[in-house]
């Protein structure tokens, strides 16, 4: 194969599709694109065109693979026979078979499990065009499909790749550099930088790898930033009467529990203290799950808007640079474009 | 019944690790006694016997003459597998290979592929039409632990001592296999926070985290792998890249270079 270019990056610096060794390719995402699913996303980065559905938190049947004391995590990353250049077999191979793996256990510590005991939260990612880097454009599809379905997470999952081309980090590669590069090393990390994902393969020194992982951070703010304006553009409100109505709602709960205070005290009869006292453990216990939720959902309210606000500040025009869908097109338009599909040895069999 | 007693492992282990113990009163960055003996099977063209503590494992080598893939017509063929086999351990159950030990393999085979270990253009016999394919097989014997590093010494020490058989394949003469590579694989599992190297089964049991990093001779990194549910921070990441350069070239020196 005599495809390799001759230089991956110009003398100005710039890579094969014009990009700065720093920069990821434009990302633009849909979310609640299937009605079927409790929460959904298509999103596309480059070339790349990728859709995640999550399904529950539901029964898991066999039970025997339940467990007694939370969720289990179910991870699905499936490529579409017609998504690279030569077709591939339909199916689980032994790539999928891995990346579902780490993928999932990407999200394990996000996913806050313990709510649902019992249950299966199915995650499906199906690959419907590759162009390098689906395992990781995969995860930020995911992520925002499990907001989209209403799980409590303790936050966002970001996922990008590092990789080497002429002896120089690149962040995000593109098909080129991903079948010619040195290396390539796709990471995921939560927001406060918690590494979820890691893999590599390639040649890189280690301070390649500790510049690689700060360029991964980078890599990931960037599309932390673009998450979160999509979930401000789909669930973020700034409506002054729903914000009334929402303070109304809370002085009702207040003084309503304030009833139930009174009632304790003025009771007498002993049966109706213990069942009182009944029903407050239980009202107790009610509250603090609302508390635990309003926990997992906070992002979706507030968090989101100061750090989407935050994230305009540090990247300026950066972040206008990508586009948020709207919710406009159909999804299904954009999947079935023949867009200029490139042979995709890594992402395909070669290793099998 | 078993979640009582793996919480109280866990436990148990997460405590001495508080106070930089370990079980077996190894330190954190300490390997079990490690054994490899080579050409252990005759019909393989290649074998070793990997004795890393009480964890054993067998790896064999065979070539066969085959066709190449389309997009390197001129290179050698690497199918790496590895099963989880039911005779060594009570959790493994007998059937094709499940994620775990496919991921296994996987990284294996990352391992000895992505440094070079095995120069793949020698292996072509006519270009496009006639390549060698080189089947790395592992046979995981007993698990004590820590079956990735085991397979993975297993898999180039019996690289080192494959033949490719030209004679009996009628293509010219037998040589020797050519490599030009000596990658070591090292693994590290989170205990309460601390990253152990060579786990045994107990502490791989009770940790939610796998790092695995295969390190080359020139000290670069070629294959790296998180593993499992846990998170890793940067500053444990980048201690473990230090490590696995320092013990993976002890390794290279003192089991690898003399085969």
């Amino acid at each position: 194969m005599s495809d390799k270019p001759e230089k991956f990056i110009d003398e100005n610096g710039l890579r094969l599709d014009g990009r700065r060794v720093d920069e990821i390719r434009p990302m633009t995402v849909e979310m609640g694109v299937l009605s079927r699913a409790d929460g959904s996303c298509y999103l596309e980065w480059g070339n790349n065109k990728v859709l995640a559905a999550v399904y529950g938190p539901r029964e898991l049947h066999p039970r025997r693979l339940q467990r007694p004391s939370e969720a289990l995590v179910r991870y699905r990353y499936n490529m579409a026979a017609f998504s690279v250049e030569d077709r591939i077999r339909p199916g689980p191979s032994r790539r999928s078979t891995e990346i579902s793996k780490v993928s999932g256990e990407a999200f394990e510590p996000v996913v806050m499990k313990q709510f649902y005991p019992g249950a299966v939260i199915d995650v499906f990612a199906e690959v419907l065009q590759a162009d390098a880097g689906t395992r990781t454009a995969a995860i930020n599809a995911a992520t925002l499909a499990l907001v989209d379905a209403g799980i409590p997470m303790k936050g966002l999952v970001a996922s990008c790749a590092v990789g080497k081309v002429d002896g120089q980090l690149v962040l995000d590669l593109n098909k080129p550099e991903d079948n010619y590069g040195d290396a390539d090393l796709p990471i995921a990390m939560t927001e406060d930088g918690e590494i979820t994902l890691l893999q590599m393969d390639g040649n890189l020194t280690a301070d390649e790898i500790a510049k690689g992982i700060e360029m991964a951070r980078k890599g990931c703010e960037q599309i932390f930033a673009i998450q979160k304006e999509a979930l401000l553009s789909k669930f973020g409100t700034t409506d002054e009467e729903e914000l009334l109505k929402e303070a109304e709602l809370q002085a009702e709960v207040a003084t309503s529990e304030d009833e139930t205070e009174d009632v304790e005290v003025v009771s007498e009869v002993v049966s109706e203290v213990a069942l009182e006292d009944e029903d407050d453990e239980l009202k107790d216990e009610v509250d603090e799950d609302l508390e635990l939720q309003d926990e997992g959902e906070a992002f979706t309210d507030d968090e989101v808007e100061d750090t989407s606000d935050e994230a305009e500040d540090l990247f300026g025009e950066d972040v206008s640079e990508f586009e948020i869908n709207e919710g406009t097109e159909s999804e299904g338009d954009s999947s079935s474009e023949p867009e200029g599909a490139e042979s995709d040895e890594d992402e395909g069999e070669k290793n099998e | 019944m078993s979640e009582a007693i793996s919480r109280l492992k866990k436990d148990y282990l997460f405590n001495l690790a508080l106070k930089g113990q370990r079980e077996d009163g190894r330190g954190f960055d300490e390997v079990r006694d490690l054994i490899v003996e080579t050409n252990v099977i005759d019909k393989a063209e290649g074998s070793a016997k990997v004795l890393l503590g009480d964890t054993q494992v067998l790896v064999g080598v065979k070539l066969q003459v085959g066709s190449p893939f389309a997009d390197s017509a001129d290179k050698g063929v690497i199918i790496t597998s590895m099963e989880l086999n039911p005779i060594a351990s009570p959790n493994f159950e007998a059937g094709p290979p499940r994620e775990k030990a496919i991921e296994m393999a996987r990284v294996v085979d990352r391992g000895i592929r992505e440094s070079g270990a095995i120069d793949l253009n020698k292996l072509c016999i006519t270009e496009g039409v006639e390549v060698w394919i080189v089947f790395i097989d592992v046979h995981v014997l007993n698990d004590s632990g820590n079956l990735l590093d085991a397979a993975s010494i297993g898999a180039i020490a019996a690289l080192m001592t494959a033949t490719v058989p030209g004679e009996r394949e009628g293509r010219g003469d037998d040589v020797k296999l050519p490599i030009c590579e000596m990658p070591v694989s090292l693994s590290f599992v989170d205990i309460g926070g601390e990253l152990v190297i060579d786990a045994t089964n107990n502490e791989e049991s009770v940790s939610d985290l796998r790092l695995t990093i295969v390190t080359n001779q020139d000290g670069s990194i070629c294959a790296m792998q998180k593993s499992g549910p846990g998170t890793l921070s940067e500053e444990n990441f980048l201690r473990s890249v230090e490590k696995s350069r320092e013990i993976g070239a002890q390794i290279r020196g003192e089991y690898l270079l003399n085969i």
